[in-house]
């Protein structure tokens, strides 16, 4: 149940001709404000052809493609190490030594409470003044200061979120591994781990939808990633005696939109498959009897079978 | 250690700054988000429309995007020269409405469904409805996701200083700029939201445990 729809009735006559009145005035509003935007805009000459035509020109579009293609390796790079953190550091939170955990702890917590704007500075900022010693050249302080500082906010994020996962799932799990003598490392590898990336990988991937937006700080470390290309592309081009901030910004913007979105559709997307597999798995797990934990999973949901 | 003894001044305008601007735009959030949740469970489909649209595009633009189009499309339509401060909270407060929106959806629909068809059956109409019966119950649930939004805001508004709105990022490039040791600055300006987010999270604790009910 929604709860959207049993916050009204089923309307009547009377209430149809409101709301058919409300849905007009509704809309009205609506596309008057979308005209509104559209005519100052054009009013300013925003939606002249010459200010769109600049995408005809292959230097913009090389230039965009540029941008997206270092965004997204940004954007990889940093989701892969953020992962890998993310795994290290919810194993360290749930360690049975206390200096580990601790330490784990508090990093998870500090790099969580301060902006990922400041941290990302602050790496710059150093590895500036260190770029010789470290063999730096060129981009690769801010490429460098930006995967770092995305890897440890993002990281310690998804940590949060996989020991929540692990801490969900069912005890028995764990205590039937330890039964079966296995050790700490193989039970957290080969039981726990699987399971909890499972449930959690919606919310993981979402955060990745994060990581992908965050990429644009970039644009602040003066890193030469989509939307710091778009923005120096338009300080230059000059169109009408003017720059072309809005035009770029409309399609900087949608491009960001459509990869953001390609991300969360995924998301969605596996949250509903694994509902789906988690039903038609059941029974043909149930098969080979003498397992009790899948055994007890079938017995109590006999509707399962598909 | 000098870093901030010699620059108190500095350092307590970007305080006050960062302060300013997250309660302004969480202001704005929290009545944008409230309106927009309306809208999104309204029997009335442009607006249930337009409410999707709006949490769906700005849930997925990058924050400094949205900056770059407070400062250099808002101008264009609006009128020129309007202040760095209040094209900052526009931008943070668009952006963190869409969370509010959501979040405040799911409180709706966490409230037993029997109080909604109680409020239908004395025959509340549907702003009713939602506003004496579903809203307040939803609280409740709204205020811990709430307090996680609103110390995200603060965080997020570390990207108003780079444009030209005086907070503690901005304070920070500043006395970086002029040759400060970072790691001082960075340790200070930690400690300053250290203490905002903190504040937040205690002010929401005495909010829940006010609008906890005994069951």
């Amino acid at each position: 149940m929604s709860g959207a729809s049993v916050l009204y009735d089923a309307p009547g006559p009377k209430t149809k001709a409101r709301n058919r009145l409300y849905s007009i005035v509704g809309a009205v509003a609506v596309v008057a404000l979308i005209a509104f935007v559209i005519e100052r805009l054009g009013a300013k000459g925003q939606f002249k052809p010459e200010m769109w035509n600049i995408f005809n020109y292959a230097d913009v579009r090389n230039n965009l493609r540029d941008g997206v293609l270092t965004t997204l390796e940004v954007f990889a790079v940093a989701a892969v190490l953020s992962l890998a953190l993310g795994v290290l550091l919810a194993v360290a939170r749930l360690s049975d030594h206390k200096p580990v955990r601790w330490l784990a702890t508090g990093f998870v917590e500090l790099f969580r409470a301060i902006p990922l704007l400041i941290t990302i500075y602050v790496l710059w900022v150093i590895l500036l003044a260190n770029r010789d010693a470290l063999g730096l050249s060129g981009n690769g302080p801010q490429f460098w200061a930006l995967v770092v500082g995305l890897t440890a906010y993002n990281g310690s994020v998804q940590a949060e979120v996989l020991r929540a996962g692990i801490v969900a799932v069912p005890r028995g799990q764990a205590e039937a591994a330890y039964a079966l003598g296995m050790r700490k490392t193989q039970v957290m590898t080969t039981v726990l781990i699987p399971q909890a990336v499972r449930a959690m990988l919606p919310t993981i991937i979402s955060q990745l939808v994060v990581t992908l937006k965050d990429t644009s700080l970039g644009y602040i470390i003066t890193f030469e990633e989509l939307l710091y290309t778009a923005r120096q592309m338009s300080t230059n081009i000059i169109v009408n005696g003017s720059d072309t901030y809005v035009p770029v910004i409309i399609v900087t913007g949608v491009i960001y939109v459509a990869m953001c979105l390609a991300l969360s559709g995924l998301a969605t997307w596996i949250e509903r498959r694994g509902r789906r597999t988690k039903t038609g798995v059941a029974p043909a797990t149930a098969a080979p009897a003498g397992d009790p934990a899948t055994a007890a999973d079938t017995g109590k949901d006999p509707a399962a079978t598909p | 250690m000098n870093v901030l003894l010699d620059h108190l001044p500095e350092f307590r305008d970007g305080f006050l700054g960062t302060l300013a601007i997250t309660a302004a735009s969480a202001l704005l959030a929290l009545v944008l988000g409230l309106l927009i949740a309306g809208f999104r469970v309204s029997p009335i489909p442009p607006l249930r429309a337009f409410g999707t649209a709006w949490v769906t595009v700005l849930r997925n633009t990058p924050l400094t995007l949205l900056f770059l189009v407070a400062f250099f499309v808002v101008p264009q339509i609006l009128f020129p020269g309007t202040s760095p401060f209040v094209l900052a909270t526009l931008a943070l407060g668009f952006y963190t409405s869409s969370f509010v929106c959501e979040a405040v959806r799911s409180g709706i629909s966490t409230v037993p469904i029997g109080q909604a068809e109680a409020a239908r059956s004395l025959g509340m109409t549907f702003s009713q409805t939602l506003r004496m019966i579903v809203l307040p119950q939803a609280t409740r649930t709204v205020l811990p996701p709430l307090s996680s939004i609103f110390i995200a805001l603060t965080k997020n508004s570390a990207i108003a200083g780079a444009f030209s709105v005086t907070e503690l990022f901005n304070v920070s490039k500043l006395l970086s700029d002029q040759g400060f040791a970072i790691g001082w600055i960075f340790l200070w300006i930690a400690l300053a939201y250290l203490v905002i987010t903190f504040a937040i999270s205690g002010l929401f604790r005495v909010l829940e445990r006010r609008m906890g009910v005994a069951r």
